[in-house]
């Protein structure tokens, strides 16, 4: 039966022509496709890799951002606490310093005023007794022209004294 | 070829041949055997069919049809094979059969495919498009066939093997489903062909002990068992056996699977032609019965042409990873 005896004749262009599809396909064919799809998968696998560290590199930017704003934040709020209390600071230094100030304006002129007040009164003085001086002059020098008229001055300059420590 | 018989017989009733006796046997074996002709149908008894070249190589070259095979002095045998028509004896016959046509034909239609596919891959660029058309048909083919069966099964060094895997796979697969094809390019029983089945195992048989390592050696003429089993050398017989015995059920195994199916096919539709001298109501109702069985065998047929060329392709990758095996563990 011819059924399985190998015919001779299709042994021989089964041989030639599988192995020139062989040749044409290993050649050309399979391992350019097989290439290009390993060269894709080899991408898709890196550019999946590159994906999930660019994804952990953004989760932990944001997780950095998070506390670069809680640091500035924070430093906001001392800055902001430590220009209040310098204004304060220079608010009272300031008041401080006017008060002293003032103070001592108004000591300066105290003193000035007292002085002055001193001076005027020395002077006002000296100027009563320099009047009371010449009017005692002149009283003195026209009723002590005689002897009589000194002695009776004299007598009456006792007698007051006497009363005086009398009385 | 058998569908379109059955269609013609539907469409054009007239035709149908019943008043002549109905030979089973060259029916059946006039589909599935190889032939000198391309027979493709007969109209009101002319014969209509592709005259092929016969060359025959006895004391020198001679080409001829089979129609001019006498002027040459030839003849056919029983068999249907041509032989001397003096002395009966069988000449070096390397005619363009029928088989061969058709491989020819199927192996044009498996290069263009690949080598259309390829062309895709070396025009564009696959990491900024997606593959279109035939890329795109074959890629899931043959990636799925590349990494989930031969590199399963060859290991770390399957690169190697996968061009000629992918080759068997895809040119048994393109063989097995034009030969359910019915018109003329396809209807050729090439995968049920012995020495067709018998060629590629003889291909799988090639690279699985030219590439084998020293391992692989080892174990068939020095195994790793009792040494009275090989003294007298038992183990190393059978081992020896086993080389040839693995691509001999490949042939068998895809020349049998294949051949059954034709013969299941050919066998339902033959039905029709059978029951055509029992009157008309037997016919009509077996001619249903032909039909819907010829489609449900049609189907299987489908799925029998892929999963032949897979368990083919399959065993070749677990064949060639056994011949690369690494030591597990050194003899004491």
């Amino acid at each position: 039966m011819s059924l399985i005896t190998p015919d001779f004749g299709l042994l021989f262009w089964m041989v030639v022509i599988f192995g020139i599809v062989f040749f044409l396909l290993a050649k050309f064919g399979f391992p350019v496709i097989t290439k290009a799809v390993q060269r894709r998968s080899d991408h898709i696998a890196d550019s999946l890799q590159a994906a999930q560290q660019a994804e952990e590199r953004l989760a932990n930017m944001a997780a950095e951002q998070q506390k670069l704003i809680e640091q500035t934040r924070v430093e906001q709020s001392r800055i902001l606490k430590e220009a209040s209390q310098a204004r304060e600071q220079m608010i009272a230094q300031a008041r401080e310093d006017a008060s002293a100030a003032a103070e001592k304006i108004l000591e300066d002129a105290r003193t000035r005023i007292a002085a002055e007040k001193d001076a005027a009164i020395k002077d006002i003085q000296r100027q009563v007794a320099m009047i009371s001086m010449e009017v005692a002059e002149k009283v003195v020098r026209e009723d002590l022209r005689t002897d009589a008229d000194q002695l009776a001055l004299v007598e009456r300059m006792l007698e007051e004294s006497q009363r005086a420590g009398l009385s | 070829m058998k569908r379109w018989l059955l269609i013609v017989l539907f469409l054009l009733p007239s035709l149908c041949v019943s008043a002549e006796e109905f030979d089973m046997t060259k029916f059946i074996f006039g589909h599935i055997g190889d032939a000198y002709e391309w027979h493709i149908t007969e109209i009101r008894g002319r014969e209509i069919s592709i005259p092929l070249p016969c060359i025959v190589i006895d004391h020198g070259v001679h080409v001829f049809t089979l129609h001019h095979a006498a002027e040459h002095g030839y003849t056919l045998n029983a068999d249907g094979k041509l032989v001397n028509a003096a002395t009966g004896a069988r000449p070096i016959d390397i005619s363009i059969t029928k088989n061969v046509l058709g491989l020819i034909f199927n192996s044009i239609l498996l290069v263009l495919l690949i080598l259309l596919c390829a062309r895709w891959y070396r025009r564009h660029d696959v990491l900024k498009e997606k593959p279109t058309g035939l890329a795109a048909l074959l890629e899931p083919v043959i990636v799925m066939i590349e990494q989930d069966v031969i590199k399963d099964a060859v290991g770390p060094e399957y690169r190697r093997f996968s061009p000629y895997l992918l080759t068997a796979f895809f040119f048994i697969l393109i063989n097995n489903l034009m030969g359910i094809f019915p018109v003329f390019p396809g209807g050729a029983n090439i995968t049920g062909n012995i020495a067709v089945t018998g060629v590629m195992a003889l291909f799988t048989f090639a690279m699985v002990n030219v590439f084998g390592n020293k391992h692989y050696w080892k174990d068939i003429l020095w195994p790793d068992v009792p040494l009275f089993l090989k003294a007298i050398p038992i183990m190393p017989i059978i081992e020896i056996l086993g080389m040839f015995t693995k691509p001999f059920s490949l042939m068998i195994r895809l020349f049998a699977n294949m051949l059954a199916g034709h013969i299941m096919l050919l066998s339902v539709i033959a039905l029709i032609f059978l029951t055509a001298a029992l009157g008309p109501v037997l016919n009509g109702s077996m001619t249903l019965v032909a039909a819907v069985f010829g489609v449900f065998l049609d189907c299987l047929e489908v799925l029998v042409a892929f999963l032949q060329a897979y368990v083919f392709t399959m065993l070749s990758a677990v064949f060639i990873g056994l011949a690369h095996q690494q030591p597990e563990h050194e003899t004491n």
